[in-house]
């Protein structure tokens, strides 16, 4: 029996603002300092009044608009009133039935190899407050639970998706490239680690029966994902529970209300959660304290030209215009603008967009994972890599000598040395790396080491074309910067005379 | 056309409020919020088909602030009004692990 898997994930994202959505208190990630971004308005003291943060609500149409959504001209918001110590008010300031965008989509490339992509539908995106930071007691005896409300009014964009979405690994391509956007945007910096990206997946099969029917399985929705690797890892383990749960109860959709589960990691299983008693009934309504917002289309206007190139956008003309691979083009892109621009930068400056993207996606991108740096951080800038791969380009040196001076280059980089283009002559005359072009001192020096090594010479003429490497070798470390090709192609000639 | 308010209403909206009502104030909620419903139903009687909904009773709308961070509280200040603080948390009766 085979089923199809239907995912629909909520996604929610940390705007990237100085202050929170209703108050002048700082959003900064500070765990080792509670409660010390706070005030009436976060606090929800009586008396006090939320006022809208526009950078919050701009950054919003922006990323509502690179999701394709429809923008409401008229949107307000409304009180989600639940019981939580995290949430002072009693409620959260969120958007019910007006949310400010709806009905978009993002194009997902769920192959990046093959370049094929699906087309994930966006229900809605609209924005709310984030509530605080709950930390119970490790130690397992403790009585009280401690609350930080640092975190409490950050403003919090959810986007969330059509159950569109077939597989564990799709989700996972779906976030990546849902985190990828709102980074090139600028409107989230997409840290998990500090909780600014946080994901719930909606999920159940469609059970395939032999008379050609589809049995849809009850919805199970698992709750505060913190890590793309998590949201794998628990829908790989909620497709199998929720298979083997149907073939045991033959429990179909309707028949028992919606789950909520948890995922615990450590274990790797998801688990039920506590149904919370009444917890559909939010009672919303629209919030007195805030007034609607209207958009105008001149708004719109200037949002969209403000947008920039999207990452898919940057792909297809990578491969366009610098005929990379979809694989090179997708590396390249999906490491962040940074280090797009900065190929790009190279890939012009030196001429040669192949050789650039060899280089950025080998030797960068590796040693900028050893040694943990960002592109920002990488100490050999884009005009030094142009005049390294120039070098290259005239055949001034070869690839293996260019690899060493990058290593070289990177060191004293690292050291805190000012690194310049001219640097790269001063350790080719240093080290000897020039290519020779002297036929005569080559010839001298082939002719020579063809003496000294009659049987290697023999072995050759016999058939072993691996004996020439050897001569090689030789010849390259009496003439040091000769070019390797050249001395094969010569030595051969040699040889087969 | 008159809503009718139950015994069970009240029971939820106060369950759904955190409110424990007795047998008596639960009767008298049930009768005096029923009176306040009846009286606001009476808007069912004007024909509203020619006017707009209204989302808010103040005519203003797009009220903004710059994104500018200004002082919070003073951290003892925040925690003042808590009945319990430690090492800059708020204190509350353990949450119950979810698990």
């Amino acid at each position: 029996m085979s089923y199809t898997v239907i995912v629909g994930l909520e996604v929610h994202v940390q705007l990237l603002t100085k202050s929170k959505i209703f108050c002048g208190c700082s959003t900064e990630f500070n765990p080792d300092h509670p409660n010390v971004q706070t005030c009436p308005v976060c606090l929800g003291l009586p008396g006090s009044l939320p006022v809208m943060n526009r950078r919050a609500f701009e950054l919003s149409l922006k990323t509502a608009m690179s999701l394709n959504c429809q923008i409401a001209p008229f949107t307000k918001w409304d009180r989600k009133q639940y019981y939580y110590p995290d949430l002072p008010k009693g409620y959260q300031i969120s958007q019910y039935d007006l949310p400010f965008s709806l009905d978009g989509f993002l194009e997902v490339e769920v192959d990046p190899t093959e370049g094929t992509t699906r087309r994930v539908g966006i229900i809605r995106a609209h924005l709310e407050e984030d509530a605080g930071k709950n930390l119970h007691d490790e130690t397992g005896h403790g009585t009280d639970s401690q609350v930080d409300l640092n975190r409490a009014g950050t403003p919090l964009l959810e986007i969330v998706s059509q159950p569109d979405l077939r597989s564990a690994a799709e989700c996972k391509r779906y976030l990546e490239e849902l985190r990828l956007l709102l980074t090139y945007l600028g409107v989230s910096d997409c840290n998990m680690a500090e909780g600014s990206l946080r994901c719930d997946a909606n999920v159940n099969l469609h059970v395939h029966q032999p008379d050609g029917q589809d049995i849809p399985t009850p919805i199970v929705e698992i709750k505060n994902l913190n890590s793309f690797r998590n949201v794998e890892l628990s829908l790989e383990y909620e497709i199998k529970r929720q298979f083997e749960e149907w073939q045991k109860t033959g429990k179909r959709l309707g028949e028992v209300s919606k789950e909520t589960r948890g995922w615990d990691a450590a274990r790797g299983a998801t688990f039920a959660q506590r149904g919370k008693e009444e917890a559909s009934d939010y009672r919303y309504f629209p919030d007195p304290d805030l007034v609607p917002v209207t958009v105008t289309e001149e708004e719109l206007d200037r949002i969209r030209e403000s947008l920039g190139e999207f990452p898919a956008d940057r792909r297809k003309r990578f491969k366009e215009g610098y005929l990379l691979s979809n694989y090179d083009a997708a590396v390249i892109v999906d490491q962040g603008a940074e280090l797009a621009s900065y190929y790009e930068e190279v890939a012009l400056g030196c001429g040669d967009a192949k050789q650039a993207a060899n280089w950025v996606t080998q030797d960068i991108l590796r040693e900028m994972k050893e040694r943990n740096l960002t592109i920002g951080q990488f100490p050999i800038r884009q005009p030094v890599l142009i005049a390294l791969l120039g070098k290259i380009n005239t055949k001034a040196i070869t690839i293996k000598s260019a690899r060493e001076i990058f290593v070289d280059l990177l060191t004293e980089g690292l050291e805190g040395k000012p690194i310049e283009p001219s640097r790269i002559d001063e350790l080719v005359a240093s080290k000897g790396l020039a290519l020779v072009f002297d036929v005569v001192e080559l010839d001298a020096v082939i002719a020579k080491i063809v003496d000294k090594n009659p049987k290697a010479v023999a072995d050759f003429k016999s058939g072993k074309q691996a004996a020439v490497g050897a001569l090689i070798g030789q010849v390259m470390k009496e003439v040091k910067g000769a070019d390797p090709q050249r001395v094969r192609q010569m030595l051969v000639e040699k040889l087969s005379q | 056309m008159a809503t009718q308010l139950t015994r069970a209403d009240v029971q939820k909206v106060a369950l759904l409020g955190r409110l424990k009502l007795s047998d008596a104030e639960l009767e008298a909620y049930t009768q005096s919020l029923g009176n306040i419903i009846g009286y606001v139903e009476r808007l069912n009687e004007v024909n509203t088909d020619d006017v707009e909904p209204m989302v808010h009773a103040v005519e203003l709308s797009n009220v903004f602030r710059a994104d500018e961070v200004r002082p919070s509280l003073p951290r003892a200040d925040a925690l003042a009004n808590a009945p319990k603080s430690e090492r800059g948390f708020f204190l509350v009766p353990q949450i119950l692990d979810e698990r």
